[in-house]
């Protein structure tokens, strides 16, 4: 970390409430719960979620589309559109604090010098009537109270951190003058400007080619082991994912159905439905043959099914699946599996 | 060997760049630049390549959304560009394509079903009124969707639970030739293998010829017969799939496939990575000579000057269309082997040492 970015980080503590991690600790997600009150009738996106964060670790949130990546972001964000978001039950505790508890005012004042996101996509997420070097600067003014030519300087090293050729020159050029990848850099450098504890990365890569994609993973995980951030990323891709998690949690119909360490999970998934979505990797042995899709439709949200949600697609069910909603559960050490039968998909 | 559906010969598609106070052209923007393939009946070409090189653009020449600077696609015998009201309306039909973004190629405004359902009004007599809906619940299902959502709008769903609509609505008129832009990125990987095995599904059933676009390289690879390989416009390299996975012999197609992120965690950091230096340069003002030259390591002096043509050219096991002067066969999906280049040769760090002027994909209005 720079002089300056330890001065900007002082300055933040200095200028309100300060937030230390307990033992590394820097979020716990307990049992949280998000409906959309939506005409057609209450859509339970989030039904009891629960992962911690430490310094330095990359989590991954693997899941189909539409299992509830997003709208967690989101609610650990506290950009969730309420009404129609609900959130009935459950902490977000960045600290030790429960953000949802904390006055509106603090809480604001957490995104951004705290936790930060990068969404997916960068050229609807930037102003294009603003020069990019502008809003970067207008960060330093409003959070940091920089003057502006101050403030330009700042956002001048930071787009030369995150490696846009020629940033001083290029510091008044408008969105749309960059190219995707550079766009994606650009909104990275928004992200980290106010040097937060905790980074979002929803899906920073999907709409990029591989090329770039290896930019710019290889540049989020630099930035990451710089200031020891803790780094959710929320990808549906199991390649990315491989290359760069320490932690994964999987997803499914808004609960965590699996929870385990990289290396533990692509070698023996302790969930039915993470052993279909590894399965569902065209390799190259599977020219020509079907690719082992998993069946069926991910669950309607407004009727989420009786007991284990995965069931109706799942290959291992039997009755107690129908019945009973199996917890997160630890099935071999630093594992976790949400299956009635969690031990045979793991051993079997 | 089967027999082309659509012939393509030297499509070219310059977008004018207006500028000054007068919008008078001061340039061209080289989206498509010389491209010819056959597509053969039934089969499917894949085509990869970076945001930019032109693979969209030459997805809406074939479906003749837009008319072509020059060049030539022959449609099951007929020159499509020849043709006019009637016989350009039956031949629509049988090609259709399936956009790549599914936040904003979807109206806001309308239902799935009449999403789904708008190829039946324009085309009113390939499913009869009364069975419309059915049809197009028929379609949701196929497509992984519920067939109780007919009634919802885009914003209602996810954006890969999106982009299925969109597939839904390509494939609803029995399409001869179905063009696929991004089908599948959105989407992932459980949803993807149904899709792609519902795709090679229609295509045993129904005959069907697929152009896959994609940027998602093993979906590619499992998917396609063939690939072709943009940049900036051109074809790169052209081949059998394994001809291309297995063989590459153009810089450009060996640093792509070096890229792709490979699902084995044991592999991290062992799997060496091209990384290429810069952005792909404007199509405004490509590279003289061989476009890669910019930002290829095995540049020489004659790639600067000299075009290099899509030839045959061998690969070790046999020949291959490949458009690099020095072109040589290189084994990238397990490990490179980089002994074999000079120090210097590869830049393999992580900095972007594009220059100012080649800005990436879309020109800068000036
Ligand atoms: N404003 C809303 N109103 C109603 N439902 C919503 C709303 N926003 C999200 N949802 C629903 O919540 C669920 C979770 O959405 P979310 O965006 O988190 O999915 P995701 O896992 O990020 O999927 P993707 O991979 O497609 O981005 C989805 O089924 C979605 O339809
Ligand atoms: N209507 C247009 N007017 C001017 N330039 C255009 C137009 N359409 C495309 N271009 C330019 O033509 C080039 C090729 O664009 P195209 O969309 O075909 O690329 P692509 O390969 O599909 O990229 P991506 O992977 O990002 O979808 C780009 O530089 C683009 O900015
Ligand atoms: S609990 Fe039953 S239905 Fe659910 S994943 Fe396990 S075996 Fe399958
Ligand atoms: S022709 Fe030259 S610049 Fe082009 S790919 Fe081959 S070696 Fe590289
Ligand atoms: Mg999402
Ligand atoms: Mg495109």
């Amino acid at each position: 970390m720079t002089t300056s970015e330890t001065m900007a980080r002082e300055s933040a503590k200095s200028s309100g409430q300060t937030y230390k991690p307990q033992d590394g600790l820097l979020l716990e997600v307990e049992d949280l719960h998000v409906e959309f009150h939506t005409p057609d009738g209450i859509a339970r996106a989030i039904n009891g979620v629960n992962f911690d964060l430490f310094e330095g670790q990359t989590l991954a949130i693997l899941g189909e589309s539409g299992s509830g990546k997003s709208v967690t972001a989101q609610a650990i964000m506290g950009i969730l559109d309420m009404p129609p978001a609900v959130i009935p039950k459950g902490q977000i505790r960045y600290c030790g604090q429960d953000l949802l508890t904390m006055p509106d005012e603090q809480r604001r004042r957490t995104r951004g010098p705290e936790i930060s996101m990068v969404f997916q996509d960068a050229l609807s997420s930037l102003n294009p009537v603003f020069p990019v070097g502008w809003q970067i600067a207008e960060m330093f003014r409003v959070h940091r109270g920089m003057n502006k030519s101050d403030a330009l300087e700042r956002a001048v090293k930071l787009m030369q951190r995150v490696q846009i050729p020629a940033a001083k020159e290029r510091v008044g050029a408008y969105p749309h003058q960059f190219s995707g990848g550079m766009r994606q850099r650009i909104m990275i450098a928004m992200a980290i400007a106010l040097d937060p504890a905790v980074l979002i990365a929803d899906e920073p890569t999907t709409a990029l080619d591989v090329t770039v994609q290896a930019q710019i993973m290889a540049l989020l995980q630099e930035l990451q082991e710089e200031r020891q951030m803790g780094l959710i990323l929320i990808t549906h891709d199991l390649g990315v994912v491989a290359n760069v998690a320490d932690k994964i949690a999987v997803m499914y119909a808004g609960r965590i159905v699996e929870r385990a360490d990289v290396y533990d999970l692509y070698r023996q998934p302790g969930h039915p439905y993470t052993k279909g979505l590894l399965e569902s990797i065209p390799r190259l042995d599977q020219k020509g043959q079907q690719l082992a899709a998993i069946g069926g439709l991910p669950p309607n949200l407004m009727r989420i099914p009786e007991g284990c949600a995965f069931n109706p697609r799942c290959k291992f069910a039997q009755d107690v699946c129908r019945e009973d909603r199996p917890a997160l559960l630890e099935v071999a050490p630093g594992r976790e599996s949400a299956c009635h039968f969690a031990e045979e998909v793991l051993h079997g | 060997m089967a027999e082309a559906i659509l012939t393509a010969t030297d499509l070219v598609k310059y977008y004018p760049i207006k500028g000054g106070v007068l919008r008078r052209k001061v340039g061209d923007v080289k989206a498509v630049d010389g491209v010819s393939f056959e597509l053969l009946k039934g089969e499917t070409l894949g085509i990869v390549g970076e945001s930019g090189c032109g693979k969209s653009t030459l997805g809406r020449l074939l479906m003749r959304l837009e008319e072509p600077t020059s060049g030539s696609v022959v449609f099951d015998g007929v020159d499509m560009y020849a043709q006019k009201g009637r016989a350009m309306r039956k031949l629509r039909r049988d090609i259709q394509i399936v956009f790549q973004d599914p936040y904003t190629s979807l109206n806001p405004r309308k239902t799935v079903g009449d999403i789904v359902g708008e190829p039946f009004d324009i085309h009113p007599d390939v499913v009869p009124r009364k069975g419309r809906r059915k049809a197009v619940q028929d379609l949701l299902d196929l497509v992984g969707l519920n067939p109780e959502h007919i009634n919802r709008y885009p914003h209602q769903f996810s954006g890969g639970q999106r982009q299925r609509i969109g597939i839904a609505r390509g494939i609803a008129l029995n399409p001869k030739v179905l063009i696929c832009d991004e089908p599948v990125s959105a989407l992932d990987v459980s949803v993807q293998a149904q899709v792609v095995n519902l795709m090679e599904k229609l295509q045993d059933e129904l005959g069907l010829s697929y152009i896959f676009i994609a940027h998602d390289l093993s979906v590619v690879r499992h998917i396609s017969d063939r690939v072709g390989v943009m940049y900036l416009g051109k074809m790169a390299e052209l081949g059998e799939e394994d001809d291309i996975y297995g063989r590459p012999t153009h810089p450009y197609t060996q640093a792509l496939l070096s890229a792709v992120p490979v699902p084995d965690p044991t592999l991290r950091d062992k799997k060496e990575q091209i990384v290429l230096k810069g952005d792909v340069p404007s199509p405004a003002n490509p590279p003289s000579g061989c476009r890669f030259h910019t930002r290829c390591w095995k540049a020489q002096d004659k790639c600067k000057t000299d075009i290099p043509l899509l030839e045959l050219r061998p690969d070790g096991a046999g020949e291959h269309l490949s458009a690099c002067h020095f072109a040589q066969p290189r084994e990238i999906i397990e490990t490179i082997d980089v002994s074999d280049l000079a120090d210097g040769d590869l830049d393999t760090g992580r900095r972007d040492t594009a220059s100012l002027e080649p800005v990436g994909d879309g020109p800068a209005d000036s």
